[in-house]
């Protein structure tokens, strides 16, 4: 089959649309170089009527919200999953990495959580404290000028309260905490597990002219159709194409491999374009790789060449190692005192408006860094699921659980509301045999060979979790409530999630000074090809006991402001 | 008043009460009140791909008319219709219809705890379970109605777990539908300003703002104002 090559010549070609492309795109493209963003799935905009899923009622569909086609629910706003019908990946023997992907224009962060943590200076330096892992080539005073215009471009609510790993920024107000999170700050506190507003990137009151204020429906992870929560199409690509800046936007493009010439320097991108199923080529003078950690290190692996043949960037075959994602574990209970609600509208920003930042102290405890704790409940709007198992409670008043009739509905009205939830996310140690790579026995529809994924915990992880457990009953008992669920046990390595199931996966191309032992530098400029970067989470030494993109947003912007600057000496 | 005028006045501000306005509609608004109006009525955020399987779902029948009936009157006893709605009016029996064929695992135990159902009802008043007096259809339930939670879920005679999913389904078709969220009072869903949990509500449960954490929240009366702050981050506006 003909290769179709286009005859335009781009100075930058930008794969993925996610945080990092987005980002990028906005800072390269608002520069005045032309721009080529090259999407694997359709357009999306979360404020056009036939896209739009938020203020939709469960009725409105014959499915009711169940998650049998998007896998968190029917109105998520994410197109894709764990699992791709025709986009398959693989594990090696043992291992249970899950990976999850958004073909869309904006990507995961369409979908996202929102919780806008920025690292804090312990986070880029671990291994100077414990000796684990490794320390990043930047600091904290490399990056906190970026996640500060991050935070005054995008906008996030939170608070400074001085801590020292979890910096100051520049915040918007935050929420008033909702019930049942009075109730986790004082159980929390009764533990010494301090809580503090959360930092979650919505606006609680306007930034600019173009983008509404959070009109408080909670429902984020469907996207906001007046643009005021975070996703890289609304505040990122939307409004660079808004200022006139030259993007060519590519959709339902899949990137295949970077070319190279015979100097082994990068002139584009082949990609797939799914309406018509063929190979397109696009020229550029820079190729810019934001696909995500894992679809990035996969183009770099199949982008073989006479002068590349492991790979690009890939000959200290450090590609698609040290992949890592946070640990996660979660708990449920029933509150007692929450019985009974009047009801009134609490749906507030979407999730939580408390957390809890990391606490301990690790020099006490039997595994390494830390983890936060997000926390769910309320009087949220029914969805599938709802009233499965009306009166399970009825147990801890030795009721009989089941039954039916007349006395079900007010069953149900003395429980709702009564149901709380709090998760762990914590940080990881990278491991050098945990990786990606490709697995040539097998192909996706569009014949690009497609991932192997290895990865085990250690008992760090493992331990972490544990903690996180009883931490949660911990805090359960100090609200007067009931624990769900029975306590994971050893066998069950105490209920930590799958690898990738947290999706914070990051890592697989990681920055360093030392070409052997790195693939990207500190400017996630490839060591081996000088036109290539990395904007995505691939780069990240570690991850942090913090969600990864607002340390995307911050990284690609400075990766960006360094490619103008280069260019402007003619150094690429 | 419908919720396509009421959307649509909310946002351009004529109906709720003063803070909530002048938030949802930016100047150079990305998209007009009209269109989202206009799309909570025509679609709900499906791609083609999914319309496609939901048009083929649609298209096909998993029950047959007598296991429809008797899927309807075992809803209704589960919950019985009254003032505030009913199972029928909330479209619990379609919704059970397309799940049945949207979640294919539970076919055989939907169909089969049916069939059940009506042998027992034969063997024991020689009538089909959807005809049998309401006393005999309560007399079968109250035998599997009532599962003994120390045994896991999956380990349960087959139709105690069918009756488990038919109440499931059954309570969730009905409080997801427009009468059982009015029913449940859940009052969210709308555009609106969040400030607090009510006065009365914390009292009832014992709970109170400490003055401190408030201090740090957001001024509602301000929301609308453009962020500004000093270079230490403090907010000024």
């Amino acid at each position: 089959m003909e290769i179709i090559e286009s005859s335009k010549i781009y100075d930058v070609i930008i794969v993925g649309s996610g945080a990092g492309g987005g980002m990028a795109t906005k800072i390269l493209s608002e520069a005045g170089l032309k721009v080529a963003v090259v999407e694997a799935g359709p357009y999306f905009d979360p404020g056009a009527p036939e896209q739009q899923t938020q203020l939709k009622w469960p009725y409105e569909s014959p499915r009711r919200g169940a998650n049998t086609v998007r896998h968190f629910g029917e109105y998520d706003s994410s197109y894709g999953g764990f699992n791709i019908e025709n986009e398959p990946y693989t594990n090696a023997e043992g291992s249970d990495f899950r990976w999850y992907r958004s073909r869309m224009l904006g990507g995961r962060t369409n979908h996202w959580g929102r919780i806008s943590l920025r690292f804090g200076p312990d986070d880029f330096k671990r291994k100077s404290i414990d000796g684990l892992g490794d320390n990043w080539p930047i600091g904290y005073e490399d990056v906190k000028p970026y996640y500060d215009k991050v935070d005054k471009l995008i906008g996030v609510f939170g608070t400074n309260e001085g801590l020292p790993n979890d910096p100051d920024g520049f915040f918007l107000p935050p929420p008033k905490p909702r019930l049942h999170e009075l109730f986790y700050i004082k159980g929390a506190r009764k533990s010494n597990v301090p809580v503090y507003p959360s930092r979650m990137s919505m606006l609680t009151k306007r930034i600019n002219k173009d983008r509404g204020i959070c009109f408080y429906c909670g429902q984020c992870s469907r996207g906001c159709s007046v643009h005021a929560d975070f996703s890289s199409g609304t505040c990122l690509i939307f409004p660079a194409q808004k200022s006139g800046a030259q993007i060519d936007l590519f959709v339902n493009a899949m990137v295949r491999e970077v070319i190279t010439n015979d100097e082994g320097k990068a002139t584009g991108v082949s990609y797939i374009n799914k309406e018509d199923r063929k190979e397109y080529t696009l020229k550029g003078k820079i190729v810019v790789l934001a696909a995500s950690a894992c679809s990035s290190a996969r183009i770099l692996l199949n982008s073989k060449s006479k002068q590349h043949p492991n790979g690009l960037g890939n000959s200290s075959d450090i590609v698609g190692r040290y992949l890592h994602d946070s640990t996660g574990s979660d708990r449920a209970a029933f509150i007692p005192d929450l019985m009974n609600r009047k009801t009134y509208n609490e749906d507030g920003t979407g999730g939580m408006h408390v957390y809890s930042p990391w606490w301990g102290d690790n020099k006490k405890l039997n595994f390494a860094r830390g983890y936060h704790i997000e926390m769910w409940g309320g009087l949220g709007m029914p969805s599938y699921g709802f009233g499965f198992n009306h009166n399970q409670y009825n147990e801890f008043f030795g009721l009989k659980v089941g039954g039916y009739g007349a006395g079900i509905k007010d069953e149900v009205k003395k429980y709702y509301g009564a149901t709380v939830g709090m998760s762990g996310r914590g940080e990881s140690i990278p491991q050098k045999n945990n990786r990606c790579t490709i697995d040539a026995t097998k192909v996706d529809e569009l014949g690009i060979p497609v991932l192997k994924f290895d990865y085990k915990w250690t008992d760090n992880e493992i331990q972490q979790v544990r903690h996180m457990h009883d931490t949660f009953e911990e805090i359960i008992h100090n609200m007067g409530g009931e624990v769900l669920g029975k306590k994971p046990t050893k066998e069950q390595n105490y209920g930590i999630a799958p690898p990738g199931w947290i999706i914070h996966e990051v890592g697989t191309t990681r920055m360093g000074d030392d070409p052997k032992t790195s693939v990207v530098n500190q400017h996630q400029q490839l060591h081996e090809v000088d036109n290539v970067f990395i904007v995505d989470a691939g780069p990240f030494v570690s991850q942090a006991d913090k969600n990864p993109t607002w340390t995307i947003l911050a990284l690609s912007w400075r990766t960006s402001d360094y490619i103008v600057e280069q260019l402007k000496m003619q150094n690429i | 008043m419908d919720r396509r005028k009421s959307i649509k006045s909310i946002i351009l501000g004529s109906v709720a009460g003063g803070l909530v306005i002048h938030g949802c509609k930016p100047e150079n608004a990305p998209i007009t009140e009209e269109a989202i109006a206009a799309s909570t009525e025509n679609y709900f955020g499906r791609t083609p791909e999914e319309l496609k399987i939901i048009e083929k779902l649609n298209a096909e029948q998993f029950f047959n008319p007598h296991e429809m009936e008797s899927l309807t009157t075992l809803a209704n006893l589960i919950l019985p219709p009254d003032e505030k709605g009913s199972i029928t009016a909330a479209g619990v029996p379609e919704f059970m219809e397309f799940m049945a064929k949207d979640y294919p695992p539970l076919q055989a135990t939907l169909r089969g705890g049916l069939m059940w159902l009506d042998h027992e009802s034969n063997s024991l008043y020689n009538a089909e379970f959807k005809t049998a007096t309401e006393a005999q259809q309560k007399q079968i339930l109250d035998r599997i109605a009532y599962p003994n939670i120390e045994i896991p879920e999956a380990k349960r005679p087959l139709e105690v777990q069918f009756f488990s999913i038919v109440r499931n389904l059954t309570l969730t078709g009905y409080y997801t539908s427009k009468v059982g969220i009015a029913d449940l009072g859940y009052k969210g869903n709308q555009p609106n300003v969040w400030d607090g949990v009510p006065d009365d509500v914390l009292k009832q449960h014992g709970v109170f703002y400490e003055e401190e954490w408030l201090a740090k929240c957001v001024d509602q009366s301000k929301r609308n104002d453009v962020a500004e702050w000093d270079e230490l981050g403090n907010l000024l506006s």
